[in-house]
């Protein structure tokens, strides 16, 4: 009894500090409508200051002074994010928005190593609450007991701040009806300043009032975004009453998870998630967006077939890349073949963002499993290399066809969070299931066939099944099935009064792009001879959303161009420097800020009577 | 027998009657006009009919078969094409490959993985563009077209399914008045030379009075008139529903303090 | 004081592609009460929401009060006086009657009346009884008080009225012509959107005739009254 009592009230505890880094996360949301992925990289910052600033200082003033100063200081480093980056971007696709909010993530984990260092710190107990009580005879942090308070405090306060004061008031109509908000003379542009102070000094707080608790860390930051995202999606975007029913649901989820089935309590999480979000699309006490984002997004040209010229340069880019190894040494033939994998997995996550306009946060799922696939069959069943490059497709596949009946019941932010919640729980399954994965050790051994070991042989073989991956992929575009994808996107009402089944062409679409992207990562599990975790977590699909981004969603060549450009950039990064992370960052917003349609796009669009005489003719007429 | 057949159709939303005891008919080649004030029930009427709504009474039939229950897929094969008020095109498709979307759903060929979609139906959806004056744009993107061609563009991708009936949502909403006048010729002829009935609502007085055979006037939810224009045009009830119904002032005593 | 508190000149606005409004022009005079009359889909919302800054794209000269709001935002134009009451009300459904009057309230003006919750309770009674009742759960009649009550909150010195009497009863429609003519006592200049002849007739000064996005016709209120073919070609079938 005093045991559950107390895992209990450890639940409540992990609630409070998540409580506090969704409530902010949701405002932001509720009133800009902008999905901050940097929020997380906002806690991190909060629990480095108050350790830097808490080591300065000493006693309690000087701890709790650390602790309030740094959520203030993370508040205000919201406020400038807001002012330089965000505000040019409110009219942006979200897609944008998003990508332009994790060049923020990258930049942010390379200031703090830069500043803090890759250890991981310790600081101090909180002065006067370092003891323990003790509860039915179990000690119990006194600590902990404060943050079980400080949760429904905080509550308290806000719903104070929202029901009792005018800023309150004003926010909470703008977050219902923006337009009609203006239209009463509210100046937004004050109101979205202040709403991303607060918002990011709860998440500052949240990480400060940490460093009791846990080292700080550099892996903070994904990792509070992402059971953030979960608790505000399950509770409603917007909602910060519905952010405290489901930070309470998630921190006794984790608290007793961890009794029943040790070991996959990620996945419980996210299954409740998915069921939550399929039974209720938004949310606990969400509501359905109240207007669309209408028609305002770039203008899409159709697709034409390639040109002369551009199929001359396709043309040239394949006997370049046949003729390549007789120039190239080793080391440059193994990044080209990765190139060229990350073209196939970009060009297939683009195939359901660009043509099927489904946004997809884990698309790593996908990549992940086909590796895991080949490599499982390796490791237990002894399978050769064409056998695993078989399986691999057909293992995402499979995946691809269960999660994807899910995710194409819903749309916009809330199907990017479904996605990643099932990407979530298949890391969390291959990090858990260690008799069978290997956990984090992973599966060592995966080489290629004898015949195929030398590099260049493999690299032939990712060069066929790569190009001829994309070069379907892009043929499927131009077929029927490819229309009925962009029909659905670009008009579900008139694809509906036509007779289109909108969502079970999604649901094909969804395994489609999952079975390319598990041959994907077949390939590379024996172009690394071993598969780990990471394939499949968070910042393998981040590096798919960029690439697809980074070349344009809606250019067919995009994806590859952006897979050459952004892997080329971080391999070379990574050799000459070791903030890497802050350059791509940098340059990702850059490229956010300069070219909103992404670089293809651009290209496309400046030197359009190169690419298309067609469509500039008929533009112009 | 009657293309269309409406008898005792009803639907409330939340105890609010929004369409109640609406029942008509509508032949092969006939155009009939559905007006009345704002939230009279024309929308709900229409949604009523090609299944985005599924009313709590009434029947709707469809050359003698039942529409009730139907999703509107399936009513969209079973002959009933629409138009929207605000035009709904494949913006990211030429204007061509819009018409031919329609014949690659009609025919069911959906979901080709190979053939280019731009090669099927080519000449069936070049035709059908000649037909309402848009051959000459055909290789444009959709989303560059002026309003009144993109109108045009909708009618034939009403066409290219081979309805019974056609479902208009103010046709001429958002055109310039010589263009109104154009399209809805331009329909009337479409419905003489292939039979089909059009049902349509409309704001513009002199398209309804100059092209509808019959009009049904609604006024909340109910049918208050119904016959060709000029005796609609007479009726005491319509005249009192578009001008506001003088009684709520009582003997006009409040008329005094007005200057 | 006198002079004119709204001139519209050669107004265009457009829809996404859609031309809706052709060369509107349009004046109100101080202390005015002008009804826009057209059938629906006339332009009438259009217009006004092209004045209050609303619509994607307007062409054309806009002042208020002497000053140009052809290219100002929405919340500036609402700062100089301006109030708008949208046809479909747009309660915050979320927010109780007074946070909605609190959403609309702006410092008092110079000149003008200067409007608290308890002087609307006056003119609007039937929101005395509900003041922390939510939004969500008024009736029609109710929301409709609360919306014009709420852009008083602002102490505008000119309201667009956006059909008032749409979709109301005939007990609420009294209602609402009674508190048009007090904003006139008040000296507060009012445009308002109409269907309805009679209501128009019974509460403004002049009017003007829309249709397909073009005024076709404007006088006194008695002259339209006694045109009988303006009405029959604009008003009735």
């Amino acid at each position: 009894m005093a045991f559950y009592v107390a895992q209990f009230l450890s639940g409540l505890s992990q609630a409070a500090s998540l409580f506090l880094v969704a409530a902010g996360l949701s405002i932001i949301f509720g009133v800009t409508r902008i999905v901050n992925f940097a929020h997380g990289s906002f806690y991190m910052l909060g629990a480095y200051l108050a350790y830097m600033m808490a080591d300065m200082w000493s006693g309690a003033v000087g701890f709790w002074g650390a602790i309030l100063l740094s959520a203030l200081t993370v508040g205000l480093l919201g406020v400038a994010m807001e002012v330089l980056l965000l505000r040019r971007l409110y009219r942006s696709p979200e897609l944008f928005q998003l990508l332009a909010t994790f060049g923020v993530v990258l930049v942010v984990q390379d200031v703090a190593l830069a500043i803090w260092g890759p250890e991981d710190l310790l600081g101090p107990r909180a002065p006067g609450l370092d003891g323990v009580v003790r509860i039915f005879g179990l000690p119990f942090p006194q600590y902990e007991l404060f943050l079980i308070v400080l949760g429904p405090a905080v509550l308290g306060l806000l719903w104070l701040t929202f029901h009792r004061t005018r800023w309150g008031t004003l926010v909470r109509a703008a977050t219902q009806d923006r337009e009609m908000t203006a239209a009463l003379g509210v100046n937004q542009t004050w109101l979205f300043t202040s709403v991303l102070f607060l918002g990011s000094a709860l998440a500052g707080l949240g990480g400060a009032l940490q460093i009791p608790r846990e080292a700080v860390n550099l892996q903070m930051d994904i990792n509070i975004v992402v059971e953030a995202f979960v608790v505000v999606v399950v509770g409603g975007m917007g909602s910060v009453t519905g952010a405290f029913l489901a930070a309470l649901l998630i921190g006794q989820l984790q608290a007793f998870g961890i009794l029943i089935f040790p070991g996959i309590t990620l996945v419980l999480v996210f299954l409740v998630m998915a069921v939550v979000l399929v039974v209720r699309p938004y949310g606990l006490l969400g509501r359905a967006p109240a207007t669309a984002r209408g028609e305002s997004h770039a203008l899409e040209p159709p697709l034409y077939p390639a040109g002369r010229g551009l199929q001359f340069a396709g043309l040239a880019l394949i006997v370049a890349l046949i003729a390549l190894p007789a120039v190239l040494g080793d080391y440059a033939l193994v990044v080209l073949t990765e190139v060229l994998i990350l073209a196939l997995f970009a060009a297939s996550l683009h195939f359901i963002m660009g043509p099927g306009g489904m946004i997809s946060f884990g698309h790593a799922a996908y990549f992940g499993l086909g590796a895991y696939g080949a490599a499982l069959l390796v490791e237990h069943f002894d399978a050769g290399m064409v056998t695993g490059l078989v399986v691999a497709p057909l293992a995402a596949g499979v995946g691809a066809l269960l999660f994807g009946w899910f995710c194409v019941r819903l749309s916009g932010v809330y199907l990017a969070m479904l996605t990643l919640a099932f990407a979530q729980i298949v890391w969390s399954v291959a990090f858990q299931w260690y008799s069978v994965t290997g956990g984090d050790n992973g599966i060592l051994g995966v080489w290629p066939a004898a015949w195929a070991s030398p590099k260049w042989v493999f690299y032939y073989l990712t060069l066929v099944l790569c190009t001829g991956g994309v070069l379907l992929l892009r043929r499927i575009i131009f077929a029927p099935f490819g229309y009925a994808l962009r029909a659905g996107r670009d008009s579900p009402l008139r694809s509906d009064a036509i007779g289109l089944d909108v969502t079970r062409y999604q649901w094909l679409a969804f395994t489609l792009a999952g079975t390319f992207a598990g041959l994907a990562g077949g390939l590379y599990a024996y172009a690394k001879g071993s598969v780990f975790p990471t394939l499949l977590d968070i910042p393998i699909s981040v590096d798919g959303l960029v690439m697809v981004l980074l070349g344009g969603v809606q250019t067919l060549s995009g994806p590859i161009v952006g897979a050459a450009v952004f892997h080329g950039l971080e391999t070379e990064m990574v050799r000459y420097t070791d903030y890497w992370r802050l350059l791509l960052g940098l340059t990702i917003i850059l490229l956010v800020l300069v070219f909103p349609q992404g670089i293809v796009g651009a290209l496309q669009s400046r030197l359009g009577a190169r690419f298309s005489p067609r469509l500039r003719e008929q533009v112009a007429r | 027998m009657s293309v269309l057949e409406v008898e005792g159709l009803a639907k409330s939303f939340g105890g609010v009657q929004a369409v109640r005891n609406v029942a008509f008919t509508l032949d092969a080649g006939e155009l009939l006009a559905l007006i009345g004030p704002n939230g009279a029930g024309k929308t709900t009427c229409f949604n009523l009919l090609n299944g985005q709504l599924q009313p709590d009474a009434g029947e709707v039939r469809l050359a003698g078969t039942s529409l009730i229950g139907k999703s509107p897929r399936k009513i969209w094969r079973l002959g009933v094409g629409r138009t929207f008020q605000i035009t709904a095109t494949y913006r990211s498709m030429s204007v061509r490959e819009n018409v031919q979307m329609v014949l690659l759903s009609h025919h069911r060929r959906m979901l080709g993985f190979w053939r280019r979609a731009a090669d099927l139906y080519r000449d069936e959806a070049t035709a059908l563009l000649e037909r309402v004056g848009m051959a000459g744009q055909a290789e444009r993107p959709c989303s560059v077209l002026a309003y009144g061609d993109l109108k045009r563009v909708e009618l034939a991708m009403a066409l290219a399914s081979r309805p019974r009936l056609l479902l208009m949502d103010e046709p001429t909403a958002g055109m310039a008045p010589k263009e109104r006048i154009e399209l809805m010729a331009l329909t009337a002829d479409l419905v003489r030379e292939s039979g089909i009935a059009v049902l349509f609502t409309e704001h513009d007085m002199d398209v309804v009075f100059t092209h509808a055979h019959r009009i049904i006037v609604l006024n909340r939810g109910e049918m208050i008139a119904a016959g060709p224009p000029d005796a609609v045009r007479g009726d005491p009830r319509v005249q009192e529903v578009y001008l506001g119904s003088g009684a709520m002032f009582g003997q006009g005593k409040d008329k005094d303090s007005a200057a | 004081m006198t002079g004119q508190m709204l001139t519209i000149e050669k107004l265009n606005s457009f829809y996404g592609r859609a031309h809706i409004l052709f060369d509107v022009a349009l004046e109100a005079a101080r202390g005015e009460v002008v009804a826009l009359l057209g059938r629906n889909g006339a332009g009438k919302s259009t217009t006004f929401r092209s004045i209050m800054g609303l619509v994607e794209s307007r062409r054309g000269h806009i002042a208020f009060a002497g000053q140009d709001i052809s290219r100002r935002p929405p919340h500036e134009i609402a700062r100089l006086g301006l109030g708008y009451v949208p046809e479909d009300r747009r309660i915050f459904t979320d927010l109780t009657v007074m946070e909605n009057l609190e959403v609309g309230r702006q410092p008092p003006r110079r000149e003008g009346a200067s409007w608290t919750p308890e002087r609307l309770f006056a003119l609007f009674p039937n929101l005395a009884e509900m003041r922390d009742r939510p939004g969500g759960r008024m009736s029609g009649g109710e929301q409709q008080m609360l919306t014009i009550a709420r852009t008083l909150m602002g102490n505008p010195a000119m309201i667009l009225l956006d059909e008032p009497s749409e979709g109301l009863a005939p007990r609420i429609i009294e209602m609402m012509a009674h508190a048009i003519l007090e904003l006139k006592k008040e000296g507060v200049t009012v445009i308002l959107s109409e269907q309805n002849l009679h209501f128009a007739s019974v509460v403004s000064d002049r009017a003007y005739v829309i249709e397909k996005g073009r005024i076709r016709y404007q006088g006194t209120m008695k002259e339209l009254a006694a045109d009988e073919d303006v009405r029959r070609a604009y008003l009735t079938l």
